[in-house]
């Protein structure tokens, strides 16, 4: 099983890009953390390039999506809501809105933020974002408030708390993601 | 060719399969100012109905096959926001008792699942005209029962700026069967 993690901040030495690769040392051995690292490449949507060919940025955000079984994302909390490089990238992800590449996708969210909320609004908008793409959205969320004080100078997280909670929601997220025999109706 | 035509006071014996180009199934739910609607198509029922008046209704629709006026919009009610067709793809209902409540009109008591989940269901029957054409008969039952979508865990909303939700808990939902007698 393959999980894509993809980091709402650009940021080089960001938390939530430090967080995701905690949570690739949480996941069992037979899951692999892929991490996306082209959030900046994605360009801004516009309905006039939504067409194929698909710019080549868009092109490889949903290939990364389509060849994962699952998606982890981590975001941080710009004005109470997700960084706006996210939300258009998922924009561009949703599209065509039936078929796209978020259609049904198993994915959880994480937040990290320096403050004392650990951007448990930006993961509720994030949720709600991603609920209405059409994706399987794990019903759980990982606030890490103070992340400047969570994590040491090599970016690997201390907290013992948020590890044991990290590999909750993902325990949560990998159940999601295993196949499952169809429910039939009574 | 001929047609007959009786007046109806229960549910006529026989085995009826519908028509499924001339039935109708349906949902409304408020919504802001006003009232949603969308149906299903297409729709699988029989009824039973023995000599002796025991009769039983069985039906389904795929939850992929729900119908509204917007493509996105469909796609947002196939979504696991909603009825999460990729994991419970039919929507069924199985009666557990019918009888007769006044003047050509039913009860019927059964177990509907959606997502799922399954709940007992009262639904009002109304039984139309029976008729024959070719020597086949065929008569019109109307069904309405109401439902709480979030009892199935369909729970999505989205509140207004003045909080309050966009669209409401309970949902009613018709059936207008056209049932052809098996040959």
């Amino acid at each position: 099983m393959k999980i894509l993690a993809i980091p709402g901040s650009l940021r080089r030495d960001s938390h939530n890009r430090a967080l995701l690769l905690a949570a690739a040392e949480q996941l069992p051995g037979d899951v692999q953390l892929e991490l996306f690292e082209q959030l900046r490449d994605v360009p801004p949507y516009d309905q006039d390039d939504d067409r194929e060919p698909a710019p080549p940025a868009v092109a490889a955000l949903r290939a990364a999506i389509t060849g994962a079984d699952a998606l982890l994302i981590a975001t941080p909390e710009y004005n109470s809501s997700i960084p706006g490089q996210l939300k258009n990238a998922l924009d561009w992800a949703s599209r065509p809105l039936g078929s796209s590449v978020l259609m049904n996708k198993p994915v959880a969210v994480l937040g990290a933020s320096t403050g004392a909320f650990g951007a448990v609004w930006a993961q509720a908008e994030l949720r709600k974002v991603l609920a209405a793409a059409g994706a399987r959205v794990t019903d759980a969320e990982l606030p890490v408030p103070h992340a400047h004080e969570r994590f040491d100078e090599r970016g690997r997280l201390t907290d013992e708390d948020i590890r044991e909670r990290l590999r909750e929601i993902l325990e949560l997220l990998v159940a999601s993601a295993r196949p499952r025999v169809p429910v039939s109706a009574v | 060719m001929s047609t007959t035509v009786h007046p109806p006071k229960t549910l006529p014996s026989g085995t009826w399969t519908v028509d499924p180009v001339h039935s109708h199934v349906a949902f409304s739910v408020g919504y802001h100012v006003g009232t949603f609607r969308g149906s299903f198509a297409p729709l699988q029922a029989t009824l039973e109905v023995s000599d002796d008046g025991q009769a039983s209704l069985t039906g389904s629709v795929a939850a992929s096959a729900v119908k509204v006026q917007d493509e996105n919009l469909a796609a947002h009610l196939q979504s696991p926001d909603f009825f999460d067709a990729e994991r419970t793809p039919e929507i069924a209902f199985a009666s557990t008792a019918i009888r007769p409540a006044g003047e050509g009109e039913v009860e019927i008591e059964g177990q509907l699942t959606i997502k799922g989940t399954t709940l007992p269901i009262l639904a009002r029957g109304r039984i139309g005209e029976e008729k024959s054409y070719m020597d086949r008969p065929y008569f019109g039952l109307e069904l309405e029962a109401t439902l709480d979508r979030t009892r199935y865990g369909l729970n999505w909303n989205n509140p207004l700026p003045n909080g309050d939700p966009a669209l409401a808990d309970d949902v009613t939902v018709t059936a207008e069967l056209f049932l052809t007698k098996s040959a």
